[in-house]
């Protein structure tokens, strides 16, 4: 009876180590077979002999990729953009937050209200398109900045982190006869460091990752962000494949070494700061979380 | 405030030289608040109120040489039309089964990955698997796009290369409807279960650990503990989570089925989102495109509201 107590949790313990090994495995596994095959000859794509071991190592694909200028600029532009967006997404909603956590703030909840609606309704995509184009917006930088400036909840994420803050704090500032901006940049930012990094990261993130407004609003490509260049680089070439003849066969193999190289290319970014911000990401999702 | 007022003009002179300036830095100090609000408030008018108001053009024979002030107002008219397309109904019914299909698969799969995760006892494994498990969350739905491609493709795909090894026929997983949906799901599952395990996990430390002493003392083994302690532990966060989920049954994002549908699949991959941005953007009938939108804001809209009727109902906070 002793015996079985003690063996039993072990089973489970392997058990569930392989559940956990397995999941682990399809997580990563379509990355390791883009670096595979974005590593690998020609010879050896057509003859689908690529898994998660490049075969026949060369990294002609990767050449061709860091020598198409427009790659290059697409992502140089992306990172400038990414840093503008991140940075004026922040102060916006620093802004906003600070001044609905204000108990002497009149129409705070109508304010608060205003804000949450919009997560939950909106006039929709045809109206957006309509307003970006009336204010002379599309083609530009700023239609990638400006119509996506604050997310509500990460504002709401914000405003919770704030409302934590012990009031004493604040309150002995406002006796040493310190305003709301000097408060504000003295006391509550520097006790909410982590939250603003978090929040940073999750701006960043998804001006990194989003092409849907670049897709609408850009037409032309010297103003491609890293994301709808690589649309056209993976997908075009995806509809042709689908369609394809068999004929089409050498091209289409070339094409895939290019492909998945190209995607490589976008990808490494994110997998570079990725282990670095990690916990930042989990807190953050943690406050999120404590929100709702 | 008030108080203080009436206050300093019973008691005279002395707290009236004084309390006026005390108001006047109060409003000074309120005004900084205003001020900070001024520029976030007037983005969620213009770009989130003004829209709103433009949706109007759902309800006019919209031109885009006049303007939303100077088109034709014709009723319902666009409505009339949207729901004469047999179009519309797929679309909707795909927007409905493509959500469903997902809360369905991808809404359990982090319950489960977080329960397993907590079972781990070896922090480093523990710490690896994590960190691999978020990071699908990281990655662009184009990227995705073209990882799916390159695993699912009829040839040289990684996974019909091995179904073909293993002296099967492939699978058109991309090109046939129906496979297309179990990859389109799959996909879900794979880019959200380990992100969504965080909120699991954080719920899971909030369960007293004395209840699993006095069931070990029981005699409880770990699946009964897990079972009876673990899982009614993080029910109120399953049951929020649901309920979040299914208030945005209605809403479908559009990068997802945008990037993994093709001409091949259209049966089940044209949802609004990208029907609107086909109608709309593509074809030039704004109106048009701008009352499907509309249509499918307001039955969210209903959604939301119910789903948190019903969660204030179960006793749940709710949203507002």
């Amino acid at each position: 009876m002793n015996n079985k107590i003690r063996q039993n949790p072990r089973l489970s313990d392997v058990l569930i180590m392989i559940f956990i090994g397995i999941t682990v495995i399809i997580s990563i596994l379509p990355f390791l077979n883009i670096i595979a095959v974005s590593l690998s000859s020609k010879e050896a794509i057509i003859s689908d002999k690529v898994t998660i071991f490049p075969r026949g190592f060369n990294i002609e694909s990767y050449k061709l990729v860091f020598a198409d200028i427009r790659m290059l600029k697409s992502m140089g532009l992306t990172i400038v953009l990414t840093l503008i967006y991140t940075v004026l997404s922040m102060i916006m909603s620093i802004c906003a937050a600070y001044p609905l956590t204000k108990d002497n703030l009149k129409g705070r909840s109508f304010f608060s209200m205003l804000i949450i609606f919009t997560m939950f309704f909106s006039g929709g995509m045809i109206p957006e398109y309509l307003l970006v184009k009336e204010l002379g917006m599309l083609d530009s930088l700023t239609s990638l900045i400006v119509p996506g400036m604050i997310s509500a909840f990460n504002l709401i994420i914000l405003r919770t982190f704030f409302t934590s803050i012990p009031p004493s704090l604040e309150e002995s500032a406002y006796l040493d006869g310190s305003s709301h901006i000097v408060t504000l940049t003295k006391i509550v930012l520097p006790l909410s460091l982590p939250v603003l990094a978090t929040l940073s990261l999750f701006y960043a993130v998804s001006r990194w990752n989003t092409y849907m407004d670049a897709l609408f609003y850009i037409t032309n490509s010297n103003l491609y962000p890293i994301q709808l260049k690589l649309y056209q680089v993976v997908m075009n070439s995806m509809v042709t494949d689908l369609t394809a003849q068999e004929g089409a066969m050498q091209t289409e193999v070339i094409a895939e070494g290019i492909k998945a190289a190209s995607i490589m290319f976008a990808t490494i970014p994110i997998l570079i700061v990725y282990p670095w911000l990690q916990r930042y990401f989990v807190s953050g999702a943690m406050v999120g979380a404590v929100k709702e | 405030m008030n108080q203080s007022i009436a206050e300093s003009k019973t008691k005279g002179l002395p707290p009236k030289t004084i309390k006026p300036k005390r108001i006047a830095k109060g409003i000074w100090k309120d005004y900084q608040l205003y001020l900070l609000l001024l520029l976030p408030i007037a983005y969620f008018i213009i770009f989130k109120y003004v829209p709103m108001y433009g949706a109007g053009i759902a309800f006019q024979d919209y031109s885009i040489f006049k303007g939303v002030s100077g088109s034709e107002w014709i009723g319902f008219e666009n409505f009339k039309e949207l729901f004469a397309m047999s179009q519309f109904y797929t679309v909707v019914r795909n927007t409905l089964l493509l959500n469903l299909l997902d809360l369905i698969v991808s809404f359990p799969a982090p319950i489960i990955l977080a329960l397993m995760l907590n079972e781990l006892r070896i922090v480093w494994f523990k710490k690896i698997s994590q960190t691999i498990l978020y990071l699908p969350h990281f990655i662009s739905w184009i990227i995705i796009g073209g990882l799916v491609y390159q695993i699912f493709s009829n040839k040289g795909g990684l996974v019909n290369n091995m179904i073909v090894a293993l002296g099967f026929d492939t699978v058109p997983f991309l090109t046939e409807k129906n496979h297309w949906l179990l990859v389109y799901l799959g996909t879900g599952v794979w880019q959200s279960a380990g992100w969504g395990t965080i909120i699991y996990l954080a719920a899971l430390t909030g369960i007293n650990k004395e209840l699993y002493e006095a069931a070990e003392v029981d005699g409880a083994g770990r699946w009964r503990k897990m079972w009876n302690i673990t899982l009614p532990g993080i029910r109120s966060t399953i049951v929020v989570m649901l309920i979040l989920a299914l208030g945005k049954i209605m809403t479908i994002g559009f990068e997802r089925p945008f990037v993994m549908g093709n001409a091949l699949v259209m049966d089940y991959a044209e949802v609004i989102s990208t029907f609107v941005y086909k109608v709309g953007l593509q074809s030039a009938q704004f109106s048009l495109a701008t009352a499907m939108g509309l249509f499918q804001a307001l039955v969210g809209l209903v959604f939301v509201i119910g789903s948190n009727a019903i969660a204030k109902k179960m006793g749940e906070p709710g949203l507002w």
